[in-house]
């Protein structure tokens, strides 16, 4: 019963309370995974991310230092492991390698790799004092940025762990010759490239490149007045949706520096945010206890779940919503059809108005009436047809 | 003239002959006396709404004021004519029918409307109660504080502002009032922790008048920001009883239905010591309706079994949450849980957050 829930799951998110909460958003319904006798605000979970590219298995980091591995094809958790003390901090990332290693990254800065067998790190590095985020790149699986409140952003190459393979180098001084604050909340590598982008606590997006000789950051746009939590690239590369403390997410461009547009609809802080990697689709997760779905392109909220804890992260499965689109493009593309051999068989086109049939017979006894204006009759045909 | 013209251009379409009525009279009648043309206007209307409109017009259309006004008022009264009519006959069905009469419809209040909301929280439901029960204020809940509040005020407050606080101090027991003095608040709040406080109120001063209050729970527990509106003070309240004394005073929270309605309630319940055995019939009420709280304070006696006669006591406030946050005061860095958002929020008059 739980398996067949899980697999239905299209976004997976972690909660407060321990909690880890499934919803499917074709059926419109949200299932908690957890041991109910068992909850406590200990398990809080901080990080959540894929065991591995095909998605059948979930990572969660939780504040007392486990890390959990659940099976969606199973649903349930099928191991935990400690991988840091609570003292330290809680996580603030998780990736997972090839080869069954992962890589987990708490708030005192120590980034270490563990490996299957063993219950020490194979790899240990320190990443500076206060991290906020460690993301890893979706290219080079061995590639992770890390960023802090004071930590400017570093990207680390896990096979030479002795110093980082990049590190960005702060603002310039402002007219007051002041250095400026620097607080890294969020960064996401964009996929074509090896430029990374990074939002800031104070309400500044940067883009670093590292192929290029400055470390300064290429592009600078700040959004809003309250500090940029979440970030996350949607499929074109041209842009990035943040959100900040506010419950404000936008869409920002990234070739002008220019807001696209804002989501609405959030009431509390987004704490994470995560674009489909095919569709045009982004959920947002937060204080507030909703999950939102919102469409990228007209900006329009797609869905909202009530789930009764506060969200932590969110992730969403590429798989469940491919089944769903794939009917409905081929079902387009039939239309479309359609609607290119009428065009082609007419000649003239008038007055159809109310009329919701499309045979090719109505078509005919149409184009033997008079003529009108053309654009007019063009746009109404083509209602009819859709119809 | 022009009242024999007129109704020959009134049987077609009336929009546009309305609109060069004006224009006509206008001419004619420059040097007349307005009055006259009144009159005309008057008699004009008069014949007009004898005949059909044509059935896609309606009267924002007329561009003249006068004569919009004029129309609109009259489209008022045939409609409350009609109303009238229809509830004399639906009354005097009902005498008719006598007992077997359908019984009275509820008539519809914005409360009955109000939209469906998923967040209203259901006593039965484990995580929610798993999620209040670990929150920030389990510590009071459980027993295991008691509540000392710490109230002050924006930076140089003005007559009105220092008895408001001076009278919250006598209604809130354990509480303290303290001059502000240009203090910041985010080096005030370490010092509160480190001298047990539980509970920081601080009103903010408008023109001499308290118009905002935050309210922030002290070792790391969510600040309120609320909107402070009609606040009576103890001398202008009429038939009031005496002042009110020591005792700590029972709470009333009514009508907080959603979760986040439940958090503010939770907030409220926090500042007041817990304690079962009443004494000292004193009632504090914090009473939510359509998102706004009347805060009332009252002294009750209990004539008999089911009468009380109770006395207003104390200041009476009304408060409108705009923002509840996360952590301790900080407003610039700090996660909002719940931000106003007026023009998303209030577009709905029938949408309710608390």
């Amino acid at each position: 019963m739980m398996a067949d829930s899980s697999r239905l799951c299209s976004v997976w998110l972690g909660s407060e309370t321990g909690i880890l909460k499934g919803v499917s958003l074709g059926r419109k319904q949200a299932f908690n995974f957890c041991n109910t006798r068992q909850l406590s605000r200990d398990q809080e979970v901080r990080a959540l991310c894929w065991a591995d590219p095909a998605q059948s298995e979930l990572l969660l980091g939780s504040v007392d230092g486990t890390v959990r591995t659940f099976s969606t094809e199973k649903g349930a958790f099928t191991e935990a492991r400690r991988c840091g003390e609570p003292a330290e901090g809680c996580f603030t990332g998780l990736a997972a390698l090839s080869g069954s290693a992962t890589v987990t990254c708490v708030e005192c800065g120590t980034l270490r790799v563990w490996r299957e067998d063993s219950s020490e790190p194979a790899t240990q590095l320190h990443a500076g004092q206060n991290v906020c985020r460690m993301r890893q790149s979706p290219v080079h699986r061995h590639k992770v940025a890390t960023g802090g409140k004071d930590n400017p952003l570093k990207i680390w190459d896990l096979q030479r762990p002795e110093s980082p393979a990049f590190t960005a180098k702060n603002l310039r001084d402002d007219w007051l010759d002041l250095r400026r604050p620097h607080w890294v909340r969020d960064m996401a590598f964009i996929p074509d490239s090896d430029k990374v982008v990074t939002c800031t606590g104070y309400h500044q997006v940067h883009v670093f490149d590292p192929a290029s000789p400055q470390r300064r950051p290429v592009l600078e746009v700040e959004y809003g007045e309250y500090p940029l939590t979440a970030l996350s690239l949607p499929p074109g590369g041209q842009s990035v949706v943040v959100g900040n403390t506010h419950g404000q997410i936008a869409v920002l461009d990234l070739r002008k520096g220019a807001v696209r547009g804002c989501l609405k609809g959030l009431a509390g802080g987004v704490r994470a945010l995560q674009c489909h990697s095919s569709q045009p689709v982004v959920a947002s997760c937060g204080l507030d206890r909703f999950l939102r779905v919102h469409s990228l392109e007209d900006r329009k909220l797609l869905h909202k779940v009530y789930l009764k804890s506060r969200l932590n992260c969110v992730l969403l499965a590429s798989r469940e919503e491919a089944g769903q689109t794939a009917g409905e493009a081929g079902s387009q593309e039939v239309k479309e059809e359609e609607e290119d051999e009428v065009w082609d068989a007419m000649e003239r086109v008038e007055e159809a108005p109310k009329r919701k049939t499309t045979t090719e017979e109505e078509e005919e006894e149409q184009e033997e009436e008079e003529v009108k204006k053309k654009s007019k009759k063009k746009k109404k045909k083509k209602e009819a047809f859709e119809d | 003239m022009d009242i024999t013209e007129v109704p020959v251009s009134e049987d077609s379409k009336g929009k546009k002959k309305k609109n060069k009525k004006p224009k006509m009279k206008s001419k004619a009648g420059n040097g007349e006396a307005e009055k006259k043309q009144q009159e005309v206007v008057v008699v004009e209307n008069m014949e007009k709404s004898e005949p059909a409109f044509p059935p896609s017009f309606s009267v924002s259309e007329i561009k003249n004021k006068q004569r919009r006004h004029f129309m609109f008022m009259k489209l008022k009264q045939e409609k409350r004519k009609q109303k009238m009519q229809l509830k004399k006959k639906k009354k005097k069905e009902r005498e008719a029918l006598g007992d077997k009469a359908p019984p009275k419809e509820v008539p519809k209040t914005i409360e009955n409307q109000r939209v469906y909301d998923e967040t209203v929280v259901d006593p039965e439901d484990e995580e929610v109660a798993f999620d209040e029960g670990t929150d920030e204020f389990s510590a009071y809940f459980n027993g295991l504080t008691n509540p000392k509040v710490l109230i002050t005020t924006s930076d140089r407050p003005r007559g009105r502002t220092v008895r408001f606080c001076e009278q919250l101090a006598t209604v809130i027991p354990n509480a303290h009032v303290y001059y502000r003095r240009g203090l910041a608040l985010k080096r005030v709040i370490p010092q509160c922790i480190a001298r047990d406080f539980t509970y920081l109120i601080v009103i903010n001063e408008d023109r001499k008048v308290p118009n905002g209050m935050v309210l922030c729970h002290l070792p790391d527990g969510p600040t309120a920001h609320f909107k402070v509106s009609s606040v009576r003070l103890r001398k202008e309240m009429k038939r009031r009883g005496k002042d009110p004394t020591e005792h700590s005073p029972e709470v009333i929270l009514n009508n907080f239905t959603t979760r986040l309605g439940h958090s503010i309630g939770r907030l409220f319940a926090a500042l007041f010591p817990q304690d079962p055995q009443f004494v000292g019939r004193q009632v504090a009420t914090f009473h939510n309706q359509r998102d706004f709280i009347f805060f009332r304070f009252h002294r009750y006696i209990f004539k008999n079994e089911k009468r009380v006669g109770i006395q207003e006591l104390g200041p009476r406030f009304t408060l409108k949450l705009r923002s509840l946050q996360k952590g301790t005061f900080d407003s610039k860095f700090g996660e909002y849980e719940w931000v106003l958002k007026r023009h998303e929020m209030d577009a709905c008059r029938r949408k309710f957050q608390l």
